[in-house]
């Protein structure tokens, strides 16, 4: 019982953790948080049932178009939802564009494709086991993705000039830095993370429209405990946040359990507005 | 001397004939009271379906009223405000179809859901003291999805998802007229209520917190106190749209509450435009109305909000409201000068209560590993002008901001006759009487210029928000007392010609008199002036100048931060230069301006 707790504690906990890397993502890019984040993980799994399940697909092609259309997705929230408003004097204008666009999928989603949950492909042809390929395979996917993203940042030229604007914008372009098409790039980045997260999920989770705001708020619960930016705090806080749900599932039921995720991040929150990790800082008059 | 007071009375006689004449506000009410007639007579052409689809309006609207208040004045984004309906909803139903104890009856039982809304308003609002835009917003997501899963969750309760029959309200208001009217009553008085709300001074704080946050504190707007009670406010409301929702649905399952309908309530609101009640109650009855004119629509309503709201925000980010406001289009005189009459000062502060001096003794702050200003000595006497001068980030500014409780310093203290004030209780100053400016105005732009100078006085306002609600004569004396002062203040800068127009359309100069003049709204003992001639043109800093001089005049203790050498020598009675957070020089204009070192660091030549 307790294995099995930990195993989808730990597999979900990724799948968060994920999402919450495409926040980050975004983020860096543009000082956005955008509540696509979610709907772009429950676009991989629709996806990926779409092209595997529907059209029999072979396994590789349809992974790879999964998140290429994760990625596709992620531009258009980019050039819809962001840019328009980035020069607006109003800031919190991303708030409502990004809440559009992702509402606009979520239910074109479940018009065009269902309302209900539909059925996941197995990915590989192996035995069902307790440590089965359905928990495995996110948490596979969320270390490739973290180490990855560290060697991007810290051993490429990309990933340094997408460090350059995260940490000034302003200065990054008199730099003489393509501070639009890095910003799209990024966002293109996100929309394949996310797009990840939903499809290495998508056996626990199905391909299931509702999956969007399910995904946009647990995604975040790890970006404001671990810290804005911070993508192994957003890690750890995923596995965590995924452990806590797991073991609240089981000892007081799932209804409960999510009452109880939303009162720690909630307490969390207001304890400490900038995250578990970092100290808050004096705002300029 | 004579003539000087007959100057100030004419001139007060066409201050008061400026402001806004009986005519203009019956013009206002008219979309109200033509809505009013329609929505009375409706039952004449509207026939069975269309009852119902007027009485879900009503419903709707007496919702969006509520959030109007949070989301369109105090500019909140509380997304999950369907969480309030569910909660109305279901302690109506539960309440009155006596699934806990005895069945209450209806009234009594919406009653209940007032209270638990209020309460819960409150609870899911309070985290917006703390957190910012995004993570206020899905705070109140996760709030609207976990209140749904309890209903689902409890079904000795709610009945699960089979559901809970909803209230039956007794004749009158059982039959399907007799509802709607029922509905549309109160969708009239929360009208009422609301419009009250806007046009007091609390309606002005709310968009001061939203457009001008600083100022607003600076003004003596708490937070805190004034969210809360919106907050409770507008969950009260939202709870007995839930009990009237219960009704009219006749039966309600944990699936009537979507964040579909959380989100039409969020965009009624932003269609109709902010700061504006009329403008959301059209974007409520048009949200409703819409799908009903197409059926294939309604499967994609959420869908076309969705795309409405990214128009909306991409487009049109003032709504409704903005299109219909045809009076701000009318183009202003290009060639405007501002004539401040400073002899009119001294009638507008009166008599300033004698607080003794303003000190800083001994102040040190520092951000990180920077010293801003450290052991500063201040001491501003009032009735006169006391100059601070130096370097840019020497620490004149810091300063200011330690005075007005912007920062708390890490040592030190400032007093104010002795006493220390808080630091960190910004909006403490205004009751002390410590007004301030700021170096880019902090004004609220879409406020007309008299509504952002009336947020001045905002201490000075006596009625409390429930009697601003009702609109009794506490709150419509103190509203005749503050138009008229802020009409005074105008004057005083030389700005009541522009009263009524929007303040975002006026020049860069006349922002920076604007803050003046809001600032004179508090009769100040202290006026904190920081770089108020920045921008300025070389005749407009000199009557600038004259100004400051007279409010000194009448006993105000001005600190004035200014980069304009000539302005500080002209007229300050005290000079401080800073240089590095630390005093360089201090004392009369003649001393400074001979003396070595400053010359060396800041004067040049």
């Amino acid at each position: 019982m307790l294995e099995s707790i930990v195993l989808s504690g730990v597999a979900i906990g990724c799948v968060y953790a994920l999402i919450a890397i495409t926040y980050n993502v975004m983020f860096a890019a543009s000082r956005v948080f955008s509540f696509t984040a979610g709907t772009l993980g429950m676009i991989g799994g629709v996806l990926g049932s779409l092209f595997i399940a529907r059209m029999g697909m072979p396994v590789a092609v349809g992974f790879l178009l999964a998140l290429a259309g994760g990625a596709v997705l992620g531009v258009i929230t980019e050039i819809v939802a962001v840019r328009p408003v980035l020069k607006s004097l109003e800031q919190h204008l991303y708030v409502l564009s990004t809440l559009a666009l992702a509402l606009m999928v979520q239910q074109f989603t479940a018009i065009e494709w269902s309302t209900e949950p539909q059925p996941f492909p197995r990915l590989l042809d192996l035995a069902r086991s307790d440590f089965d390929q359905q928990f495995w395979l996110p948490m596979l996917a969320c270390a490739a993705v973290i180490v990855g993203i560290e060697l991007l940042y810290r051993h490429t030229l990309i990933g340094h000039a997408f460090l350059a604007i995260a940490e000034d914008n302003y200065a990054a372009r008199a730099l003489g830095l393509p501070e639009r098409g890095l910003r799209m790039t990024s966002f293109a980045l996100a929309g394949a993370i996310g797009a990840l997260a939903g499809f290495a999920g998508g056996e626990m989770l199905l391909a299931f429209f509702a999956n969007a705001p399910m995904l946009t708020f647990y995604g975040f619960v790890p970006v404001a405990l671990g810290g804005l930016g911070n993508n192994r705090g957003a890690v750890a806080a995923g596995i965590l946040l995924g452990l806590f749900q797991q073991s609240a599932n089981f000892l007081v039921g799932g209804i409960f359990a999510s009452v109880a995720v939303f009162t720690v991040f909630i307490v969390v929150l207001l304890v400490r507005p900038a995250g578990l990790a970092s100290s808050a800082q004096q705002r300029r008059v | 001397m004579d003539t000087e007071v007959t100057q100030q009375a004419t001139s007060f006689r066409t201050a008061r004939s400026e402001a806004p004449a009986p005519a203009s506000v019956l013009s206002m009410a008219l979309p109200f009271l033509a809505l009013l007639v329609v929505g009375l007579t409706f039952p004449l052409y509207g026939g069975g379906y269309w009852g119902v689809i007027a009485t879900r309006a009503c419903v709707y609207w007496v919702l969006v009223s509520g959030l109007n208040l949070v989301v369109g004045f105090a500019g909140q984004i509380a997304i999950g405000w369907v969480a309030l309906l569910t909660l109305g909803a279901y302690t109506t139903s539960v309440l009155a179809a006596g699934n806990v104890g005895p069945a209450w009856p209806p009234y009594l039982a919406l009653a209940a859901a007032t209270v638990v809304g209020g309460v819960f308003g409150l609870i899911i609002g309070l985290p917006a003291l703390r957190l910012r835009t995004f993570y206020f917003a899905i705070t109140t997501l996760g709030f609207a999805t976990i209140v749904t899963q309890v209903a689902l969750a409890w079904q000795s309760v709610t009945g699960g998802g089979v559901g809970v029959a909803g209230p039956q309200f007794p004749e009158p208001f059982a039959s399907q007229w007799g509802f709607y009217y029922f509905c549309f009553g109160i969708a009239a008085v929360c009208t009422w209520m609301t419009a009250n709300i806007a046009a007091s001074r609390f309606g002005r704080a709310l968009t001061a917190i939203r457009d001008a946050e600083v100022a607003a504190e600076a003004s003596g707007i708490s937070k805190p106190m004034l969210l809360g009670v919106v907050f409770v406010f507008s969950g009260a409301v939202a709870a007995i749209a839930g009990g009237l929702f219960a009704s009219l649905q006749s039966y309600i399952t944990p699936d009537a509450f979507t964040i579909d309908l959380s989100v039409l309530f969020f965009i009624a609101i932003l269609i109709g435009g902010r700061s504006s009640i009329f403008g959301p109650l059209l974007g409520t009855i048009l949200l409703t109305v819409l799908p009903e004119f197409a059926a294939p629509l309604v499967a994609w309503s959420t869908f076309l909000y969705a795309v409405l709201l990214l128009v909306i925000v991409l487009v049109i980010p003032g709504g409704i409201a903005e299109l219909l406001d045809f009076k701000n289009r009318r183009p202003l005189e290009s060639d405007r000068a501002i004539i401040p009459r400073p002899e009119l000062v001294a009638h507008l502060i009166g008599t300033t209560p004698a607080t003794g001096k303003l000190t800083l003794e001994q102040v040190t702050l520092t951000f990180g590993g920077v010293r801003a200003i450290s052991e500063l000595d201040l001491k501003i006497d009032p009735g006169q002008v006391h100059g601070l001068i130096g370097p840019n980030g020497s620490g004149k500014t810091t300063t200011l901001n330690v005075i007005s409780g912007y920062y708390a310093p890490q040592q030190g203290t400032a007093k104010l006759n002795g006493v220390a004030m808080r630091a960190l209780v910004r909006h403490e100053r205004a009751t002390l009487r410590i007004a301030r400016t700021f170096q880019t105005p902090r004004i609220v732009g879409s406020a007309s210029v008299l509504q952002n100078v009336m947020i001045g006085g905002t201490v000075d306002g006596k009625a409390t928000f429930v009697e601003s609600l009702l609109s009794l004569p506490r709150h419509r004396r103190d509203e005749t007392v503050l138009r008229e002062t802020a009409m005074q203040a105008l004057a005083v800068v030389g700005l009541e010609r522009l009263a009524n127009v929007r303040a975002d359309r006026l020049q860069h100069s006349e922002l920076r008199f604007i803050e003046i003049a809001r600032a004179l709204m508090m009769r100040p003992a202290y006026l904190l002036l920081d770089e108020p001639a920045a921008g300025l043109s070389v005749d407009e800093i000199e009557r600038l100048g004259a100004l400051i001089q007279a409010i000194a005049r009448a006993g105000t203790g001005v600190l004035l931060v200014e980069h304009h050498a000539d302005l500080i020598f002209d007229i300050c009675h005290h000079v401080t230069v800073l240089n590095l957070g630390r005093t360089l020089a201090a004392g009369t204009p003649a001393e400074i301006r001979s003396h070595r070192e400053v010359i060396a660091a800041y004067l040049g030549a």
